[in-house]
């Protein structure tokens, strides 16, 4: 019994922060059409700017704040300088599909090697801001603790104000119009290309949050050539084809899914198979049911 | 107040889509442009709203030009293109459609006047407020596409096919409103249409386009009566 | 009027020519593999096997318009069918390439079932959630050998060629005559019928669907060979290094190997050793700047992945067809003018 209660607990937690990682790979697909694998990266960095303000201001809540800041200005740049110059060059020839995600990919490579020279080989961690011991039930200690529920109660809060912005603002109203029809956008006077900018600056914000939330919640390492960072990108990938890859609620309920299995297979199976079975839920509903397994009648391809 | 259009010009790559053509439209009037498929009408429409780029050639609307501008832009200058298609996004409710034409106006009141004007001429709209578009009839989204190219004020209005896809006694509705609608607003209209009779009796003058080139161009009542006209694009 | 240098590329066009030209060049590569040193030899050995992984991947996404981010996992597979073939068979040297190929074009002929159905950012997603994935799972099986992975010795060179044959010489003859033979057979696939669906493919799926290309099987089969070609690679790449490890085929391998094609030009395969020598020359480049100007650890080890990530950046924005492309089109436009 405790042992299920935990598995479904320790899923919903890392759920949660595959939800964030999702998110931020939706709302750029949304708003660009590409799927910007450099996210990874962009956590990365921001996480890395996060440690700094730790180190020197002793804050996690400030340190996350400044990072998702440093990560929604790092997108918005990146959209501003490099897609927009990107999308006016690579326009046609064979790769112009393609061009954009290698692009992105290219750009996960660069941001990880910068930071390799700046920051590689030295010792970095961030310690949990609050418990990380599990909470006691008669007796019983829980897979869930104090910093757990933090980290479910962060992106429950980050959710809640992305979908307020996103159905109960002008702002948001701009960006949904955008990215259903940019066109009829425009012509309704949306200023669009800003739009844009602005849906990769939320997904930089949510990645950021990903990456600040993450780290403690793991053996709090830091490195530029982090695996977990590469898995959590892979890991919010799947969770955003789950969910369709338009949605934003089925970014979410695609990352709680994702989190539940993967928990159930870490505890009653083996550690082993927890990739592998990621890997084979993506080929399966990439196959069988292409267009997520929750909500969006839009197809696959193109 | 008036639209002037002057050797225009646009490429769609080898193709010339419209090969140097020139009119003027005098404000309030109406103006149909017809012609067969691939004349070169939705280009036309497109290029005046900054959607396509001309190749050359020059277009004012009240001073502004309207060639290698922004769509975005122009719609703050009063210019409202409806696209071909019924142009709502139906993933958004009707409300939102009709708001999303007036996100950029800083003067909500007024923006709430004409959203209320629009919803007396088309009623049904009105009890469809809060629903997805999606799930609106044709015509009422031919509606909606108009109502939110109004919420955004213009002064020239850009419509793009109203007809398509519509039953004859719903596109003699549409034109209905459409008419009245613009007279009340003092717009000037350029109504791009393949159903040339219905749009020639609501228009103060009409444009034949063919392949690219004006072949006729006089007040719709004189192009009703031109037997060549009435052959070729009237049908009798 | 017949110019020489219709001659000389009709010949090459045909078949016979172009089987001597490769004859022709195993015999000059062969004769400077005696004139040069031993640091030349290991990188000409590194060379082909870029050669042979960069020409999967022109195929993969240059002629079926499939895009993998994720190729080095296929070389992980056929680096460690390898090596389990020589150590569990103790199967021949050619043996052990041979069913690096089966077994990776086999893994491929699943993964290309499913890729088939699968357009840009979907297969794209997928191939490299496999990159981060297959060299981790090495990890947690015993018979992978985990961290360490596993030996793989292709033994000395026979005694037939000379005492002073050295260990080098010898993977540099494999890996070469590897290279050559895997662009002569691709040539000749490209040139038969397959290479013509491939081609109309990419040029307009639909177009191509209604001439009665069967779309999936196609691209299936593009996967295939491609897999196939790139556990090849693996083979080479792991006898390069005597080992195979999850650390041999990390992520920046498969991100080396796509700027490679993409630096190459992925419509064809004549630009191919632009990408594998710049592959090649890069360490060696990084190496000559952090010698000269800074002795820091960090500059050594991330420079290279640096300069392969902003050429990648770099190609994709100012010649994002590859230079080879970007010539003849140039060219193409001369000859327009000129006439």
């Amino acid at each position: 019994m405790y042992k299920f209660l935990n598995t479904v607990l320790i899923g919903i937690t890392s759920g949660a922060i595959y939800s964030l990682m999702a998110l931020a790979l939706v709302l750029v697909w949304r708003s660009t059409r590409v799927v910007n694998f450099a996210q990874a990266g962009q956590a990365l960095l921001s996480t890395y700017i996060g440690y700094e303000v730790i180190q020197n201001f002793h804050s996690f809540w400030l340190a996350l704040a400044i990072a998702m800041v440093a990560g929604a200005a790092v997108a918005a740049l990146i959209d501003a300088i490099f897609m927009r110059t990107l999308f006016k060059r690579a326009a046609e020839g064979p790769i112009a599909g393609v061009a954009p995600i290698i692009a992105t990919l290219g750009l996960l490579g660069l941001i990880r090697a910068l930071l390799g020279l700046v920051v590689g080989g030295k010792e970095a961690s961030i310690r949990p801001p609050v418990s990380n011991i599990g909470f006691t039930i008669s007796g019983h200690t829980l897979a869930f603790s104090p910093l757990k529920l933090l980290i479910v109660a962060s992106v429950l809060f980050l959710m809640l104000v992305l979908s307020l912005i996103f159905q109960h603002t002008n702002v948001g109203l701009a960006l949904r119009a955008s990215a259903y029809a940019p066109e009829i956008a425009r012509l309704a006077g949306v200023k669009v290309d800003g739009i844009r900018t602005l849906g990769w600056a939320l997904a930089g914000a949510a990645g950021a949050a990903a990456g600040m939330l993450q780290t403690p919640d793991g053996n709090g390492a830091l490195s530029p050539d982090s695996l977990e960072f590469s898995l959590l990108l892979v890991f919010g990938f799947i969770a955003a084809v789950i969910g369709g890859l338009e949605s934003l609620v089925g970014a979410v309920l695609g990352g709680l899914l994702l989190g539940l299995v993967l928990a159930f297979v870490l505890i009653y199976i083996s550690g082993s198979l927890v990739f592998i079975t990621a890997f084979v839920l993506l080929i399966i509903v990439l196959l069988v049911k292409p267009g997520g397994l929750i909500g969006s009648r839009r197809g696959r391809r193109a | 107040m008036t639209l002037v259009v002057t050797d225009l010009t646009v490429d769609h790559g080898a193709i010339r889509a419209i090969n140097n053509i020139s009119f003027r439209v005098e404000e309030g009037q109406l103006a149909a442009v017809i012609g067969a498929n691939g004349a070169g009408k939705t280009t036309l429409l497109r290029t005046l709203s900054g959607l396509t780029h001309a190749t050359g050639g020059s277009a004012s609307w009240h001073g502004t030009e309207l060639l290698y501008s922004k769509p975005e832009k122009l719609v703050r200058r009063g210019v409202s293109h409806v696209s071909e298609g019924k142009s709502v996004i139906p993933e958004l409710t009707v409300k939102e459609n009709l708001h999303l034409g007036a996100l950029w106006r800083k003067n909500s009141d007024e923006a709430h006047a004409t959203q209320e004007m629009i919803l007396d001429t088309f009623p049904r709209l009105r009890d469809r407020l809060d629903q997805q578009a999606d799930i609106l009839s044709g015509g009422e989204r031919q509606m909606l596409a108009i109502g939110r190219a109004l919420m955004s004020k213009p002064s020239l209005l850009l419509l793009d096919e109203p007809s398509l896809g519509l039953a004859p006694l719903l596109v003699a509705q549409i034109f209905q409103s459409i008419r009245a609608l613009t007279s009340q607003m003092g717009l000037t209209v350029v109504l791009v249409e393949q159903n040339a009779m219905s749009a020639l009796k609501i228009a103060d003058m009409g444009i034949v386009l063919n392949r690219g080139r004006i072949a006729a161009s006089d007040s719709s009542v004189h192009l009703i009566a031109n037997p060549q006209v009435r052959a070729a694009y009237l049908g009798y | 009027m017949v110019r020489d240098e219709d001659v000389v590329h009709k010949f090459r066009q045909s078949n016979f020519g172009r089987l001597s030209f490769f004859v022709g060049f195993g015999i000059f590569l062969f004769l400077l593999s005696n004139r040069v040193d031993e640091l030349r030899v290991y990188q000409g050995a590194t060379l082909a096997m870029y050669v042979v992984a960069i020409a999967s991947l022109i195929l993969l996404t240059g002629y079926s318009g499939q895009v993998s981010l994720g190729h080095g996992a296929l070389l992980a597979i056929g680096g460690y069918s390898a090596a389990l073939a020589r150590n569990h068979l103790s199967a021949p040297v050619w043996i052990t390439f041979l069913i690096a190929v089966l077994v990776t074009a086999m893994a491929g002929a699943v993964l290309g079932t499913a890729a088939a159905r699968l357009s840009g950012p979907y297969l794209a997603g997928t191939t490299l959630a496999l990159a981060v994935g297959l060299p981790s799972i090495a990890n947690q099986f015993g018979f992978l050998g985990g961290e360490q992975g596993l030996l793989f010795d292709v033994g000395f060179p026979p005694a037939s060629l000379g005492e002073d044959f050295t260990q080098y010489k010898w993977y540099f003859w494999i890996a070469s005559l590897a290279a050559l033979i895997s662009i002569w057979w691709l040539q000749n696939i490209l040139r038969s019928r397959y290479g013509r669906s491939w081609r109309a493919l990419r040029g307009n799926e639909v177009a191509a669907e209604l001439a009665g290309i069967h779309a999936g099987k196609s691209k299936t089969l593009a996967f295939t060979i491609s897999s196939g070609l790139a556990g090849l690679a693996g083979a080479l790449l792991a006898m390069t290094i005597s080992t195979v490890s999850p650390s041999a085929f990390p992520l920046s391998l498969s991100f080396a190997l796509l700027t490679g094609a993409i630096l190459s030009g992925v419509t064809t395969l004549s630009g191919v050793m632009i990408g594998a020598l710049t592959l090649v020359a890069t360490p060696e480049i990084a190496a000559a700047i952090s010698n000269r100007f800074s002795t820091s650890e960090n500059v050594t080890t991330n420079l290279p992945g640096l300069l392969v990530s902003a050429l990648l950046i770099l190609v994709v924005l100012l010649v994002p067809n590859g230079p080879v492309e970007q010539m003849r089109t140039v060219r193409n436009r001369k000859r327009a003018i000129t006439r």
